[in-house]
This record gives C-alpha cells, structure tokens and sequence, in this order.
C-alpha cells in the first residue's frame, strides 16, 4: 500500500527506509547489561574457538614433574608457592595445564549448549506451529506436551545417560556418542516452553486480517507457515533461543558433575569442576575457574535474552 | 470447582499411568544386569535362577503390572498397616530393591526427612526471602534497590547450584573455618549446643537452593505487582485517602500474590531436582543421593520408584496450583 506517488513527490520529507532488524539493534544497543552479554559471549566464544591456537599446549599431556603448579597470581601473596609463568593458570593433579583445558572444555560445553538449544527450538517450534495452526493436531499435541512437562527431567536424563553411554559409545566413538546422547537429551527434554509460546502467538497471528488476505488468494498451508506465520513468531522464538543456552549450558555442566556426562579424557566445564572437587581444599582456584566460566556465561546468555526481549518489543522501542 | 478438581484428579490417573510406562520402558532397556557385582564363581545356572527369583524371567508387561500392583495396591496397605496395626497387607509381596534387598519405601522412608528437611527448609527461607524482595522492587521501580534485586536474580538464575554450593565450601568451611562441609544426618538436637551446630550445616545447603527459589520468585512477584499497582483499583483505593501501607499489602499485595502462588507451587518439584545435586555436593544422605547410588548400582526397582513419586508430585501440584488459581480469583471459573 505504499504510495508511489507520495514519495515521488516528497522524496526528501520520507526517510530512507530502514530494515526493521537495525532498530531492533538501536534498542537492543541500549540496554547496557545485554551489550555486556554481548561482548564477554564473544569473548569467551573466541577465547575457546582459537585460544588453543595460539596457546598450543595439549589439554591432555600429563607432565607429572610440573603437577600441582599454583596460578601465577598466588606468587603474589605467597613467594614460596609452585608458580610458573608457563603454566599461567596452573596445573592439575596430573599435571595437564589448566588454561587449555578450561579452552578445550568450552569448546565442548558452548557446543554442546548450541547444538541443544537448536534442536530444542527446532522441535519446540515444528510442535507449536503445528498445533497453533492446525485445529485438529491441536489437542493431541497439548496434550503430548503437558505429560512431557510433568515428566522428572533430571532423573530421566541421569537414567538416559546411563543406559545409552555404552552403545552410543561404541556406535560413534567416546566423544562424538556422547555428544550426541547429551545434545539429544537435553534438545528433547527441554522444548516444551517453546512449543507453548510459539503456539499461542500461532493462535493469536492467524486470526489476523492479513492471514485472511492470503488466504483468500490460496496460499496453501505450507508457505502460508514459512511466509507469513514464522517470520512473525521470530521474536518469541529468539527469547527462548537465549533461555534454552543458558538451561542447556547448566545441564550439561550439572550431568558431567554428577559423573554422568563426558568421560574424564574429554574436558567440560562441568566436568574440570568435578575432578577438581576433592582437591578444593588446597587448591581452591581449580574450582574457580570452570565455575566462573559456566556462571559468566550464563549470566552473560541470560542479560542478552533480557535485552532480546525488550528490544524485540515495539511497545518498548522507540522510547 | 468440586467438579473441576474431580475431573483433574480423574484425568490423572491416565498421565500418571503413561509417565510409569515411559519410565519403565526406558529401564527395560537397561543393559546393565543386576547381577553383575555378583561373584564370578557363582555358575551361570545359578545366576539365571537368582535373576528369575528377582523377577526378571517375566515378560516386561507383566513386571510392569506387577509393579503397579504392588506400588499402588501392596504399599499403601502395608503403610496403612503400620500406622493402624492392622493386618491389610498379610505377607504380601514388596517392592524389593536389587542393592540392599530391603523393601524399596523402607530406604525411602529412612532417607525422606533429610531431603524433607533440607529441601522444605530452603523453600520456606527462599519464598521468605523472595517476597519482600519482588514488593519493594516493583514499588521502588527502577530504585538502586530494584536494580540490585534484578542483579540478584540473574545471579540466582546463572550460576548454578554445584558450584555456588562449591563456591560456599570453600569461602565459609575451608578459609574461614565456620561452618562443616558435610553435612552429619546422625546428628541429633538435645540440647542448645546441637541446636546450633544443626543450624550451622543447615546453612549452606539451605541459601543454596533459596538462592534458586528466590531468583525465579522474586521475578515473578515483582512483575505481578507492577501489574497491579497501574491499575484503577489502586488510585481509587488512594484517592479514598487510604494509607500507602494500607493499599499496597492489603490490596496491591493480595491480588499480586494469585499468580505467584501459582509459580510457588509449581516450583516445588524442580527445587528436589536441585537437591539431587546440593546432597551431593554436601553429602546429605538424602533421597537424591539415594537415587544417584541407585542408578550407579543398576538398582532398577530404586530407580523406578523415586523417579516415579517425583513424576506424582509434579502432577499432584500441577493440580494443585491449578485448583489453587481459581480458589484465589473468583474471575476463573473452570466449570
């Protein structure tokens, strides 16, 4: 409905069309927590993405003869303690170097939080469209989400784990068969929300005028969805996208802290924390660090969904 | 609201049902055997024989049936047995657990007021804790005290139950020195002495898991108040000339509190999930840990049973939060 002919004749009085997508980052720009969300979710993402290039020591090797070397920061309260600027954030009990398993770790974990947020949202949203759009899935597919919400989720994950490890294992390897028991787990035990969400604004979109207009010219219900009805349940969509990180990032820390989660060959934060349990008394630092990393980033996860969410509303932007 | 909570109750049955099944169907797949801490020695004959004496020759339907039977027919009776000194139950058999070959509610029953105490304890303190919180929050909005609250709960929201519990060990047990890192379930209140060492290893585990309730509630709270306090009700509740105090906790408060007391009740499962972990890191021999060693032991019965009642109690308090909602507001009526 845009007149043409109103903007031929006033060209300079309308402003140059913006995408909607760069108010949405003016707003999003303004919220200060988010942005800090921002910048520490890309740091400790390119920390562990191309840390271990530059810092080139194998999180793996096991150098007994420098065990239990303390971070370099302690040699300023404690000369005498086992400090080497080689080893800047110590060693373990073992003596694999610390920094480059907590990079190694966050590969995995961040990974592991990623993969399972998608799948989560993959099938939270193909739920609640479907449900939300079709009338006679509807109660079928409630119904199915409502038994799977009263479902214990973290027994039934421990119990997953522990019947899947093996053949999974001996399926697809140690590392990759777990990673994908986890991913799996976690995608599709935690959907439910999404599916809710998604379904109600379905409800709500499709009886609008402008559904009904392309409906009256015969879009069939396949690209009506992927036209009209998705790109308008984005925002929702991208909210609990941010949630399901952070949920998916402290489950998978939670499992490897029950002892249920990767093998001890393959570092995660969650897991650094567990080993690291039984020495904390010494050596509280070994602790700090996994717990800081998983905390940090959540938190940063979480301030940037908070901002997602008050950018993505047209009630609030603008102001 | 009779007939509603009937139908609910009703309608239950099936999801409960359904929940048992699933749960059963995926230990049925289970590849670990119960016999396999048994002795090497002992002649494959033999074990065969021991696993059909712990049930296992039967097909899965029938097991299944018979742990139905036995959970929701045996147990009560024998329950209902202890209490009245009856003989309902007569000799019948229990649910056994694979581990200790003692009757699986037996352990349970020993466990429960660990986890009851703990859990119930940290609840109380977190709701206690959340509600002020969310009011003045919302009241004082945007206030330094509103933006602390906010920070407070992302923290609560963020950082996880392993390792602030962790984190606590080391600062208050290991530096300081004041509080036990173990918490000691032997341990027994006589006398004021007891009384305060119960308090001080109750501590750390309690602020752990109310860190996570007051996180969520106080959110909940504060967005329920500021709905309200825009409203009409409130200015001409002011405009009568009531006092501040009188408006906000008598009818802000109150017509705040329908959705949160929702979200309290709903709230309740997921604060046991946390507690299979905080038992954990504090080792209180609770019904967490007891599932932890459960499922380490192939103990399947165990299994089944804890992560069964906890399925009940997430469908008891959906009901409950639901009947709760329209008891609260007159506006719902679900008939």
């Amino acid at each position: 409905m845009t007149d043409i002919s109103a903007q031929d004749q006033a060209p300079e009085a309308v402003e140059k069309t913006r995408n909607q997508w760069w108010d949405v980052w003016d707003q999003f720009r303004s919220h200060k927590g988010a942005m800090a969300g921002l910048i520490f979710l890309t740091f400790i993402t390119l920390f562990c993405a191309f840390g271990p290039m530059v810092w080139d020591v194998d999180p793996g090797k096991l150098d007994i003869r420098n065990k239990d070397v303390r971070p370099i920061y302690v040699a300023i309260w404690d000369g005498d303690a086992k400090t080497s600027w080689a080893r800047p954030m110590g060693t373990d009990h073992l003596g694999r170097d610390i920094m480059s398993n907590i990079m190694q770790g966050g590969r995995i974990s961040l990974a592991v939080g990623w993969t399972a947020m998608i799948l989560a949202i993959l099938i939270g949203t193909f739920v609640g469209v479907l449900s939300g759009y079709f009338k006679r899935l509807d109660w079928g597919l409630m119904r199915f989400t409502d038994l799977v919400l009263s479902l214990p989720i973290l027994p039934l994950l421990l119990v997953m784990m522990l019947l899947f490890r093996d053949p999974l294992r001996a399926a697809f390897g140690p590392e990759t068969g777990i990673f994908l028991l986890i991913v799996a787990g976690i995608g599709i035990t935690s959907w439910m929300q999404t599916a809710r969400i998604v379904r109600g604004d379905v409800m709500a979109l499709k009886e609008r005028e402008f559904v009904l207009a392309a409906r009256s010219i015969g879009t069939p219900p396949r690209r009506m969805i992927t036209r009209h009805i998705l790109p308008n349940v984005l925002s929702p969509i991208m909210v609990s996208a941010t949630l399901g990180l952070a949920t998916a990032i402290i489950t998978e820390s939670a499992l490897s802290f029950l002892g249920l989660g990767f093998p001890s060959d393959f570092p995660t934060w969650g897991k650094i924390l567990f080993d690291s349990v039984d020495r904390m008394t010494a050596f509280p630092e070994r602790v700090l660090w996994p717990g800081l990393a998983i905390s940090l980033t959540v938190l940063a996860v979480n301030y940037i969904g908070d901002g997602l969410r008050d950018a993505l509303d047209p009630r609030i932007r603008g102001l | 609201m009779l007939n509603y909570t009937i139908r609910r109750l009703v309608l239950s049955i099936p999801t409960l049902l359904f929940i048992a099944l699933v749960i059963f169907l995926l230990l049925e797949l289970a590849p670990g055997d119960p016999m396999g801490q048994m002795p090497l020695t002992i002649p494959d004959d033999v074990k065969q024989r021991m696993r059909e004496a712990l049930g296992l020759g039967e097909p899965w339907y029938t097991r299944f049936y018979l742990w139905l039977y036995q959970f929701f027919i045996v147990e009560p009776q024998y329950w209902i047995d202890g209490i009245f000194g009856t003989n309902l139950a007569d000799g019948a058999q229990r649910i056994i657990s694979f581990q200790s070959r003692s009757p699986v509610f037996d352990t349970i029953a020993e466990r429960m007021p660990q986890t009851l105490w703990v859990v119930g304890m940290s609840y109380v303190v977190g709701v206690a804790i959340a509600l002020p919180i969310g009011i003045i929050s919302a009241y004082k909005q945007y206030s330094v005290f509103d933006q602390a609250g906010t920070f407070v709960s992302m923290i609560g929201f963020s950082v996880p139950p392993f390792f602030s519990g962790v984190l606590l060990i080391v600062i208050f047990s290991v530096n300081l020195g004041w509080l036990p890192s173990i918490y000691d379930t032997t341990h027994e209140v006589i006398d004021w002495e007891t009384l305060k060492f119960q308090f001080q290893q109750m501590i750390m585990p309690v602020m752990v898991l109310a860190l996570q309730t007051t996180a969520q509630v106080s959110r909940y709270m504060r967005a329920s108040m500021l709905d309200n306090l825009g409203q009409d009700y409130v200015r001409t509740a002011r405009a009568k000339g009531m006092t501040e105090s009188v408006v906000i906790m008598r009818h802000v408060l109150r017509n705040s509190m329908i959705p949160v007391v929702t979200v309290i009740a709903l709230g309740i499962p997921s604060i046991f999930g946390g507690a299979i972990i905080t038992e954990q890191i504090f080792k209180v021999n609770g019904l967490g840990q007891l599932l932890i060693l459960a499922l380490q032991g192939n103990d399947i019965p165990m299994v089944m049973t804890i992560t069964f009642l906890l399925a009940v109690m997430i469908v008891m308090l959906n009901l409950v939060a639901d009947i709760l909602y329209g008891v609260l507001d007159p506006r719902i009526r679900y008939d």
